[in-house]
């Protein structure tokens, strides 16, 4: 095993839409199958939010990777989108044969799109809710951050409801030890293990010989880590409402509405 | 991607979001499949209020579906029509745009639509 490699601080960016690109985008590409694989259980608070729309409600997943809580709740029509292509493909793929988290029944089929956090295709307030679980912590500076929480505030209708859960900076009893006062902006390691030994051609990224000829590869993710009150405070600046928020599981969540 | 969703897709570009031209987007090329699914009468009926009827007409023409009335059905049509809730799942839940382009009648901008996904990510020059 090799040791996990350390994060590292990103230095400021000239162009935070290419730092995205390169740090962000370009990284889920590559881990798509992997992170994929590890993201299939629905968190409580989310299910929970999805469970207590109306039937009939419109829903936008905003960021919906793999689509894990896009079967949630039957009685509500929810389109997802997300940045990565390779993504939406396992949102639909794995949309076709699984059944719903909830009571089991099948999948009606997943809507997926894909789109950029700050570029939606989707009409001004219309929809009834919107989520966005773990996604507006990967825009690099605090107006970007702002900007998608307004974007996604955007979509839905006066009252409707918008769901965003980010990554917390305080989360001393997690393994990976960030808490109060620390930096914020953070390059996270995903250490993805290939089953096929590959020669590596690419000096750019570190790549170490894993146990039984195994290789592990690092490849390191943007997040900004919130701190507490930051997100109330990015939903306020973006002409929201925070109706309800708290932390679940080393991320703040709020629920915020427009006027 | 079902026509459904259609109903629910604009023009990413966002100075077409304030124009009436970006929505709906217009099927270009479009390949479609029908796919059978269970009536769920109680979700169609749900997302009566939540449709803009006035695009669902223009998606439906020019997809080639028959002429939509000019007001939408009551909740009332659907529960004691079953042709008419037939029709709209139909249309609406069993139909999916497969292959083909969505494009924005405010900027001429075309999506692509490959394999039921439709591609909203811009050239740099729309961004």
């Amino acid at each position: 095993m090799s040791s996990p490699t350390p994060a590292h601080q990103p230095q400021p960016q000239s162009d935070p839409a290419l730092y995205e690109s390169l740090n962000v985008h370009n990284v889920y590409s590559q881990i798509a199958p992997h992170f994929s694989q590890t993201r299939h259980k629905p968190w409580p608070l989310v299910s929970n939010f999805l469970l207590s729309q109306p039937p009939g409600s419109l829903g936008l997943d905003i960021g919906c990777g793999n689509g894990k809580y896009l079967d949630v709740n039957p009685a509500v029509y929810l389109l997802g989108s997300d940045r990565s292509p390779e993504l939406i493909r396992l949102a639909l793929e794995e949309g076709a044969d699984r059944k719903s988290a909830v009571d089991g029944s099948k999948a009606r089929g997943r809507e997926v799109c894909v789109a950029d956090g700050l570029a939606l295709p989707f009409p001004a307030g219309r929809a009834d809710f919107v989520i966005s679980v773990a996604v507006v912590h990967h825009f690099s500076t605090r107006e970007r951050r702002v900007e998608a929480v307004r974007r996604l505030l955007e979509c839905v209708r006066g009252g409707g409801k918008v769901l965003v859960y980010v990554w917390a900076l305080e989360q001393g009893s997690s393994r990976r030890g960030w808490d109060e006062g620390m930096e914020q902006d953070q390059l996270v390691p995903w250490v993805m293990r290939r089953n096929q030994p590959k020669k590596n051609k690419d000096r750019d990224r570190k790549e170490v010989e894993g146990e039984e000829g195994k290789e592990e590869k690092t490849f390191q993710r943007y997040y900004h880590l919130y701190r507490k009150g930051e997100l109330e405070e990015d939903v306020v600046s973006a002409g929201g409402t925070v109706v309800d928020s708290g932390f679940e599981r080393d991320n703040w969540w709020t629920v915020a509405t427009r006027p | 991607m079902k026509v459904l969703t259609l109903n629910f897709l604009t023009c990413a570009v966002k100075a077409c979001k304030s124009s009436s031209d970006s929505f709906p987007l217009h099927p270009k090329d479009a390949e479609l499949v029908h796919d059978d699914v269970e009536v769920n009468a109680q979700l169609l009926t749900n997302l009566l209020h939540r449709l803009d009827w006035k695009a669902l007409r223009t998606t439906a023409t020019e997809l080639g579906f028959p002429d939509l009335p000019e007001t939408a059905p009551t909740q009332e049509d659907l529960e004691n029509d079953e042709k008419t809730l037939k029709d709209l799942h139909n249309l609406l839940i069993e139909t999916q745009m497969m292959e083909g382009k969505l494009v924005c009648g405010h900027c001429g901008h075309e999506y692509a639509v490959r394999e039921g996904i439709a591609n909203f990510l811009l050239p740099t020059h729309l961004v």
